[in-house]
């Protein structure tokens, strides 16, 4: 397949540009900040995102989406990256709506066209270490009464405080760090024994802690098959790594655009700062990493819709360079802006942190050096 | 709509089957493996010399190239299945040369119908050699502030002075000369190509051996030399916009070239020698981490050279990748080289001994270090990115 964007592809970049820009552009991060807001995004914004089809960008044609697949759902978080917009897209358009790919006829029909609606919000609740390891899981679901009994604790829930369905890992069967004898489950944040616990974190995006105490779930609500959540979770965690990596090439970009600008503006000792050679060579490096990043990650979208059996390589090479990019970007560009830029007031720190989240997110750059070097024989 | 592409690809595999002699589907060890072309051409094998002349016959040895001149006429799509198809059996390149690489694009944008008719069709055949006479002992990364002159002297050229790091001149035929015909216009206006022939009275080369001990340079000196008016490319004074063109071909050739795959990355010669532990991972943890990351930015080269053919080809302008590819390329193949320094350790050390190919890797390394100093330097390409793409202020 070509590595370019077809034309439906191109009209959904220009669409999702032009939205993210006008609805959630960075002034409505700022203000969602300064208020406190707990929700931390707009649900009227939500709204709007399901009428554009990019709640339901994932979700088939036949339970109400409009199914265009993870380029297009690239390119809707590439302009949430350009704009730090808040919103669950991530947690419930991305990851919700690929763990339920994987899901019964009845679960997809009784969930998913309420999640491209915008009107079913999802939270995966996988990772249990503040580094990310997919498969340590040590949340237990035992066997009780016609379902299973889930016990143990989750962190770095992204949306979890807002969720109306958690998809929690829980370990039917296996040591720890088993792949084998994981399961998915769908769990209602209401149930007994679930204790949500909100957390706001440096990006002024909201994370969750969330402790099951004896939960109690019904047989009908694995995800897939008992003990094989693995290959549902890695192709969830799969999916939103690449999303992740093409919302960091947005933030890489726009910081890049930002900072360009600025070397251009700012005078010091009788010049533009962006005539000395010593800040145009690090430009130049930067736009070439950025360049970098953007075929990864396109790549890994592809390669993910198609089915393609190295998309797991792809997706790594993705995050792991996108992310490393975003880091240097951002900082880069707190450096370049000087003193301003280390204010509150100036836009470019928001960047910075949405680039230290979104890296640590789904493995960092040695997580995916790891993953890659295995992936590769070595 | 793949169709004819799919018959074109039948074909053409049964047609390298009969016709790739065997010894050419092996790996390339050494010099002598690659065919260089010219008058004086000595071929290492009757199979290497049947292997160009088939391949030259279909005007395959330059696919794209337009068939009136000798070229294979292929569409991009098509050069792209032979290209596979060639890989598929690991075919050698039949001919390599500068010619192809960047005379012969540059003559096809700007010659004129008769040097196109002169010279191209030698360049396919691999009849003529040819080398580029670019910089001068005073015009390095500085490319258009060079000396050498050639007056007009009515029904000729008179071409005077020395140029620098002409590659292989010492077995070149021809040579393609940036040189100075109006002394009073600016720097950049005064300058014309120029084509001539090295077997010119007053032509002569001198060898400058390298860090690696090998001299593939040379410095290239012209006293009185005369060249035929009619071997002037383009407009006179107009040399630059040439010689510019042919760069930015030369660049993203040389980035082509590392991004190739077929040859044992790193990491695979890495395992090989340095072993791997019980679950699979190479034995030594930070050569492991260095060579990921090495494979992290090899993968997104890779990557990146296919986004921009597939950008071209849907009719994207691409003009600004240029210097990128060149830098992250040559930036890449010397980061590869220094990779298998550390993991050859002392055996990299070695420079001359028993072995047919002791000294290899030392060599390799240090003709790796040139890549970001030859074709215009790691910080040219940064100052032309800095300066066309990114559009900042000159100081």
């Amino acid at each position: 397949m070509a590595l370019v964007l077809n034309d439906e592809q191109a009209m959904i970049r220009e669409a999702a540009d032009g939205f993210f820009a006008s609805e959630a552009p960075v002034s409505e991060l700022r203000r969602l900040r300064d208020a406190g807001d707990t929700t931390g995004f707009s649900r009227d914004l939500w709204k709007k995102m399901a009428e554009m089809g990019f709640a339901g960008v994932l979700v088939p044609e036949a339970h109400g989406g409009s199914g265009l697949g993870l380029v297009a759902a690239n390119l809707i978080q590439e302009a949430v990256g350009r704009n730090l917009s808040l919103s669950p897209f991530l947690s419930t358009a991305v990851l919700g709506a690929t763990a339920l790919a994987g899901a019964s006829e009845d679960q997809q029909a009784a969930l998913l066209p309420k999640l491209a609606a915008g009107d079913l919000l999802l939270a995966l609740a996988s990772d249990e270490a503040s580094r990310h390891a997919p498969h340590l899981i040590r949340t237990r679901a035992e066997a009780a009464g016609n379902g299973f009994r889930i016990t143990g604790t989750k962190t770095f829930v992204l949306d979890g405080h807002v969720a109306d369905r958690l998809i929690v890992a829980a370990r039917t069967s296996g040591e720890d760090g088993d792949r084998d004898g994981i399961t998915l489950f769908l769990v209602d944040p209401k149930s007994a024994g679930v204790a949500v616990k909100r957390a706001s974190m440096v990006d002024s995006r909201n994370a969750a802690d969330i402790r099951f105490d004896g939960v109690q779930v019904d047989g009908a609500d694995v995800i897939g098959a008992v003990g094989e959540g693995a290959a549902i979770l890695d192709r969830v965690l799969d999916a939103g790594r690449t999303c992740l990596a093409a919302e960091m090439v947005g933030v890489s970009a726009q910081s890049f655009s930002m900072t360009v600008g600025y070397l251009k503006e700012r005078e010091q000792f009788g010049r533009k700062i962006g005539s000395f050679q010593a800040l145009q060579h690090r430009a130049a490096q930067l736009y070439c990493e950025i360049e970098l990043a953007k075929s990864a990650t396109l790549k890994a979208a592809q390669a993910l819709d198609a089915g393609d059996k190295d998309a797991p390589l792809y997706a790594s090479l993705a995050k792991a360079k996108a992310g490393a990019v975003a880091r240097l970007a951002t900082n880069e560009g707190v450096q370049m802006h000087g003193g301003i830029g280390m204010t509150d007031e100036f836009d470019i720190g928001f960047f910075m942190k949405r680039a230290r989240a979104a890296e640590t997110s789904f493995g960092d750059l040695s997580f995916h050096g790891d993953r890659l070097a295995r992936m590769l024989g070595y | 709509m793949a169709e004819p592409l799919e018959t074109f690809r039948g074909e053409t595999r049964a047609w390298l089957e009969a016709n790739c002699p065997p010894e050419m589907r092996e790996r390339v060890l050494e010099e002598a493996d690659v065919c260089w072309g010219g008058r004086n051409v000595r071929f290492k094998n009757d199979a290497q010399r049947l292997w160009l002349e088939r391949m030259a016959a279909r005007g395959w040895t330059v696919p794209e190239w337009p068939k009136e001149y000798g070229g294979g006429g292929l569409s991009a799509e098509e050069a792209k299945v032979l290209a596979e198809e060639m890989r598929r059996i690991h075919a050698r390149p039949p001919l390599s040369s500068f010619g192809i690489w960047m005379l012969g694009p540059a003559l096809l944008k700007y010659g004129n119908e008769a040097q196109k008719k002169e010279h191209i069709p030698k360049i396919v055949r691999g009849e003529i050699r040819w080398c580029q006479g670019y910089s001068e002992p005073g015009a390095g990364s500085d490319l258009a502030s060079l000396k050498t002159k050639a007056e007009d002297k009515g029904d000729h050229w008179l071409v005077n002075g020395s140029k620098i790091w002409t590659s292989y001149a010492d077995q070149a035929d021809w040579i393609f000369c940036l040189v100075r015909t109006e002394p009073d216009a600016s720097k950049h206006e005064g300058i014309s190509f120029l084509l001539f022939d090295m077997a010119s009275e007053g032509v002569s080369t001198s060898p400058i051996k390298l860090i690696s001990g090998y001299s593939p340079f040379c410095q290239t000196f012209f006293d009185n030399v005369k060249v035929p008016k009619e071997n002037l490319v383009g407009t006179r004074g107009k040399g630059w916009s040439i010689a510019k063109y042919l760069l930015t071909h030369e660049r993203s050739s040389i980035g082509a070239d590392f991004g190739s795959a077929g040859r044992d990355t790193a990491a695979q010669i890495a395992k090989k020698r340095v072993g791997t532990r019980a679950d699979g991972a190479l034995a030594d943890e930070g050569l492991r981490v260095d060579l990921a990351r090495h494979d992290i930015d090899t993968l997104c080269f890779a990557l990146s050279m296919e986004r921009v053919k597939d950008e071209a080809k849907a009719g994207q302008d691409i003009g600004h990748l240029s210097s990128m590819l060149k830098h992250v390329g040559s930036e890449l193949n010397k980061s590869r080289q220094e990779l298998l320094m550390s993991v050859f350790g002392s055996d990299g050390l070695l420079w001359d001994g028993e072995g047919a190919h002791d000294g290899d890797m030392a060599k390799a390394w240090l003709r790796s270090r040139a890549n970001s100093i030859e074709g215009g330097t790691a910080e040219v390409q940064l100052g032309i990115i800095a300066k066309r793409v990114l559009a900042l202020p000159d100081a």
